[in-house]
């Protein structure tokens, strides 16, 4: 699937072999498992307790006691509904341009590039080099390439494509940019997985029976990439949704482009405000587990890994 | 192409002077063929001999270096493929497996915007029998079905030429020869013409009107299935199609209807048409099934060709006919088919023989054996070894 | 032969795509050379400085959240490698029960955000009352990473040919001998991508470390903290560094595996 995109794997799948019934497989579950109910599966749940809480009576900030007040969740969601939907418009319109961006790329590197494979894996390392260097840095260059004092927003207003009084930071455009620009090997990748595979006979075919390039591609190409296509969309939607780094003052985003993860963020380090922050967090968990069950009941658990 | 129109009817193929090369080797070499409207037409070869890259420059699939490409009398070199009134089924299939089977054949219609698409997808189904499965997806059918399917995806469209790229390949016996004699119904009956490629020499005598055999980019000859057969032109031909027996030597004396050859001191005698050549050194050749063994000396006669004695080194036993090597001293071993008539073989290993065929079996070849020979009957086993792997390399490249 | 404009557009943009992708690359690389002072925004001048003494700068500051990410994600990448194999050997090779429930569990983590995992943890060492320091961002960073280990090796795993490992059980190797000579040595190489694909997620994780650090530093959380008044030109040539050495290493085996492959076709 989706995440099988970072295996480096790729001999043949050979028939899968009789799976044996044996104690041995509970002996190679269990430390895992066990570490991912304790650190995964009970925050969660530490989450969700903690986003019913209420203040103690007479305590310090920070402090509070089991309850089951959903109340949180109302003021929450009245508190913060901009930003709520601020975040899934944010990481849908990424995910549209890193789609648009990274379909052509992995075309050419996975179906015109076949003939040339030590070119197509050296243009997949470039893909995915943007991860060597840090997530924040790549960001923040970017702020610096778009403040106003760099060379590139100065000539842009000397060239009057700018207006004097206009920034580039600090909007929902710069936001956006960054958010496409972080997710783009996310979306080659598995793209370029699919298309890899593609039977290039499929095209001639289509072309044999008089469908113009746009019409193969169209009625060829895209359906059968499609599940390349929404694993890309699901590996970059969700971590967009919950970013917080494009859209902090610091980098990207200014005060009108705060996102989910803003919020969050600055409810639990700053404001110690715990079950707000909680209660968004589930928010955002809940709507992503509503996506990625819809994908579940299409394609089933087998295909998840 | 025209939007919305069926052909009438099929129609010719001409190319001129087709030439395709790619860097490091000629696939197809100053190629120049006509085939006529309505007929069945087949292109024979082994394997990197340049068929499959003359069908796909055809079907347009692939760019000429050079030459030109007519079908109906209309230049269409220049035309890409989806412009072509061509249609091709795909040795692999190439059935579309997001689509359903009905789906796939209506495919070409609906991108031709021709009325009643599903109507006419409906009655190509119904000619190859698989109406019933027409909602399945193509990875729901048999080997066999998948094929019907990608003949009648193709059909559908009435092209002017239909081109096959060994379409059978993947079917096993029974079922191969059942859609060859299906294939040559539907073509006989539609009227189409139609290009097969293959190389699998029984199929194509099987079902075509007219074989073009080729090698190394080129044709070596071209006509009707049996006078290719019992007429070789070169070596090449004489070996590729069925067996041969071959012997070079030199032309001894020449009558008006006749030549003589000397081999080893036996003398062959071949009619003069039958003989390309009749001066020189000269190949000349019989197939195996035109042997008669004799365990004496045959009494002579001027209408038989006799050689021998020799020794049979081998008996295989075949079903229909039973395969005798007979090692002539001078000559080379005589390969022999005979049908087994009654039990039991007509000579055991060891035993000493008289090969005897009728002089107007023989052949002679046009190749000339003093010049450096285009394709060598090595039989070797290492050069044979060598040659199947690169052969087998080339196909890896091409595929 | 013609040359349609057809032919060169995807070429074209696909190098346009990968020189846009380089872009943040190439400006790091270019600042950690400028001889800035406090912040590094302006060009002030060309220096190499930097780069000779990347560990002077606010009492090596730097270099100490640097060595902090490499420790943790030395020790969580150990972790989670070992643990993930275990898992990707028991999806592939054995049969349990809880089958599908074990994938969804195993790949949620991929799927959850950031922010979540984060606060989650950190609201769990808060109700326990473990104090936030190195100890707790290793915990965190070894859970998420299990998941992509498990996903790495699985695929690797899947891919061995079965017949190799009957053969060596029927030239009389034993359980143990058939899965320390045979099946391990097959697996490394998915091993170790798991490994490095690990460790460089826990390297340049930064929100759940955020959430989970408490007073350490991991170099990542250094960027962000300095972001406000001015990241340092050090910060710059050590991220450089990093990502030379990561491209050098991938290009070298990339390479070195196509010319070995080569080699290997021409032998036969």
């Amino acid at each position: 699937m989706a995440f099988a995109a970072f295996s480096t794997a790729t001999g043949p799948a050979t028939d899968p072999v009789a799976r044996r019934r044996s104690p041995v497989a509970l002996f190679l579950l269990l430390p895992g498992i066990l570490y991912l109910v304790l650190f995964f599966l009970t925050p969660l749940v530490s989450l969700l307790l903690t986003s019913f809480q209420v203040p103690r009576e007479f305590g310090d900030i920070g402090q509070y006691d089991y309850a089951f007040r959903w109340q949180n969740y109302v003021d929450v969601v009245t508190t913060y509904w901009p930003h709520i939907i601020r975040s899934f418009g944010y990481a849908l319109a990424a995910t549209f341009f890193a789609l648009l961006i990274s379909y052509p790329l992995a075309y050419f590197i996975g179906v015109k590039a076949r003939k040339w494979p030590l070119v197509q894996s050296l243009m997949l390392v470039l893909v995915i080099s943007p991860f060597f260097i840090s997530f924040l840095l790549r960001t923040l260059a970017w702020k610096q390439l778009f403040s106003d004092e760099s060379f590139l927003v100065q000539g842009l207003k000397t060239l009057s494509l700018l207006g004097p009084e206009a920034h580039l930071t600090g909007t929902a455009a710069s936001v956006i940019f960054g958010l496409t620009y972080n997710f783009i090997p996310f979306m080659t990748l598995p793209l370029y997985t699919t298309l890899e595979r593609l039977d290039v006979r499929y095209l001639e075919a289509g072309s044999d029976l008089y469908a113009s390039p746009f019409q193969v591609f169209r009625r060829v190409t895209v359906p059968l990439s499609m599940p390349g296509i929404v694993a890309g969309t699901l590996l970059t939607f969700i971590p967009a949704a919950g970013d917080f780094i494009n859209a902090s003052r610091d980098f990207l985003g200014g005060t009108g482009t705060q996102m989910m993860g803003n919020v969050i963020e600055a409810n639990f380090l700053v404001l110690q405000n715990y079950p707000s922050a909680a209660a968004l967090s589930i928010i955002l968990m809940g709507v992503i587990l509503v996506i990625v069950s819809i994908y579940v009941k299409r394609s089933g658990t087998e295909e998840l890994l | 192409m025209a939007v919305g129109a069926f052909a009438d009817r099929g129609a010719d193929l001409e190319l001129v002077g087709l030439e395709k090369r790619f860097p490091g080797f000629t696939a197809v070499d100053n190629l120049n063929l006509t085939i006529p409207a309505g007929s069945f037409f087949a292109l024979l070869g082994p394997s990197g001999c340049g068929k499959t890259t003359t069908l796909r420059l055809v079907a347009g699939l692939e760019e000429p270096t050079n030459g030109r490409i007519l079908i109906g009398g209309e230049d269409v070199t220049n035309q890409k493929s989806f412009q072509r009134p061509v249609n091709t089924v795909f040795q692999s299939y190439a059935l579309f497996p997001h689509m359903s089977v009905l789906d796939n054949v209506a495919f070409g219609l609906r991108r031709r915007k021709i009325a009643d698409a599903v109507t006419k997808a409906h009655e190509a189904l119904l000619l190859v029998e698989l109406d019933h499965l027409a909602h399945r997806r193509p990875q729901q059918l048999s080997g066999g079905q998948q094929q019907r399917v990608a003949l009648a995806r193709a059909l559908v469209n009435r092209p002017a030429l239909l081109l096959l790229d060994e379409p059978l390949g993947a079917l096993d016996l029974k079922l191969r020869r059942q859609m060859q004699i299906e294939l040559k119904t539907i073509q006989e009956d539609v009227g189409l013409t139609f290009l097969h490629v293959t190389h699998d020499q029984e199929e194509a005598m099987t079902m075509a009107d007219t074989i073009a055999v080729m090698n190394k980019g080129q044709i070596e000859q071209m006509g009707e299935p049996q006078q290719l057969y019992e007429l070789p032109r070169t070596a090449f031909v004489a070996n590729f199609l069925g067996q041969s027996n071959l012997f070079t030597g030199p032309v001894v004396s020449t009558t008006s209807t006749a030549i003589s050859v000397d081999i080893s001191g036996q003398k062959v005698v071949v009619p003069m048409e039958r003989a390309h050549r009749s001066s020189g050194t000269v190949t000349v050749g019989v197939r195996p099934e035109k042997l008669s063994l004799h365990d004496e000396a045959p009494v002579h006669d001027a209408s038989r060709n006799v050689m021998g004695p020799g020794k049979v080194v081998d008996v295989s036993f075949s079903g229909v006919s039973t395969q005798y090597l007979v090692a002539v001293p001078g000559v080379q071993t005589l390969v022999v088919f005979a049908q087994n008539m009654a039990h039991g073989p007509a000579a055991h290993v060891g035993a000493e023989v008289w090969v005897s065929w009728n002089i107007d079996h023989g052949f002679g070849l046009d190749d000339d054996p003093e010049s450096e020979p285009r394709f060598e009957a090595d039989l070797d086993t290492k050069t044979i070894a060598q040659q199947r792997r690169s052969s087998m390399a080339t196909e890896l490249e091409e595929a | 032969m013609k040359l349609s404009l057809g032919k060169w557009l995807l070429p074209v943009y696909s190098a346009l795509a990968l020189l846009f992708l380089m872009i943040p690359i190439g400006y790091t690389f270019v600042y950690s050379f400028n001889d800035s002072l406090k912040s590094n925004i302006v060009w002030r001048g060309f220096t190499l400085d930097k780069w000779l003494n990347v560990c002077n700068v606010q009492n090596g500051a730097v270099c100490e959240a640097f060595g902090n990410s490499l420790i943790i994600g030395a020790v969580a990448t150990v972790a989670a490698t070992a643990m993930g194999t275990m898992i990707a050997i028991a999806i592939v090779r054995y049969r349990f029960k809880f089958r599908s429930q074990t994938s969804l569990l195993l790949f949620l983590p991929m799927a959850t955000p950031e922010v979540v995992l984060g606060a989650g943890l950190a609201a769990q060492f808060l109700s326990i009352g473990v104090p936030k320091d190195m100890l707790t961002i290793i915990l965190a960073h070894t859970m998420f990473c299990i998941s992509f280990v498990v996903v790495t090796v699985k695929a690797r795993v899947a891919s061995l040919d079965p017949a190799l490992e009957e053969a060596g059980r029927d030239l009389y190797g034993s359980a143990l001998q058939v899965f320390a000579r045979i099946t391990f040595p097959l697996l490394l190489p998915g091993i170790m991508a798991a490994a490095l694909l690990s460790f460089a997620l826990s390297f340049d994780d930064f929100i759940i470390t955020n959430f989970n650090s408490g007073p350490v530093t991991t170099f990542p959380k250094y960027i962000w903290i300095s972001a406000a008044r001015g990241i340092p030109a050090e910060a710059n040539v050590l991220a450089s560094a990093v990502f030379i050495f990561a491209l050098v290493v991938v290009v070298t085996v990339q390479v070195s595996g196509a010319a070995k492959a080569r080699r290997l076709a021409k032998m036969s």
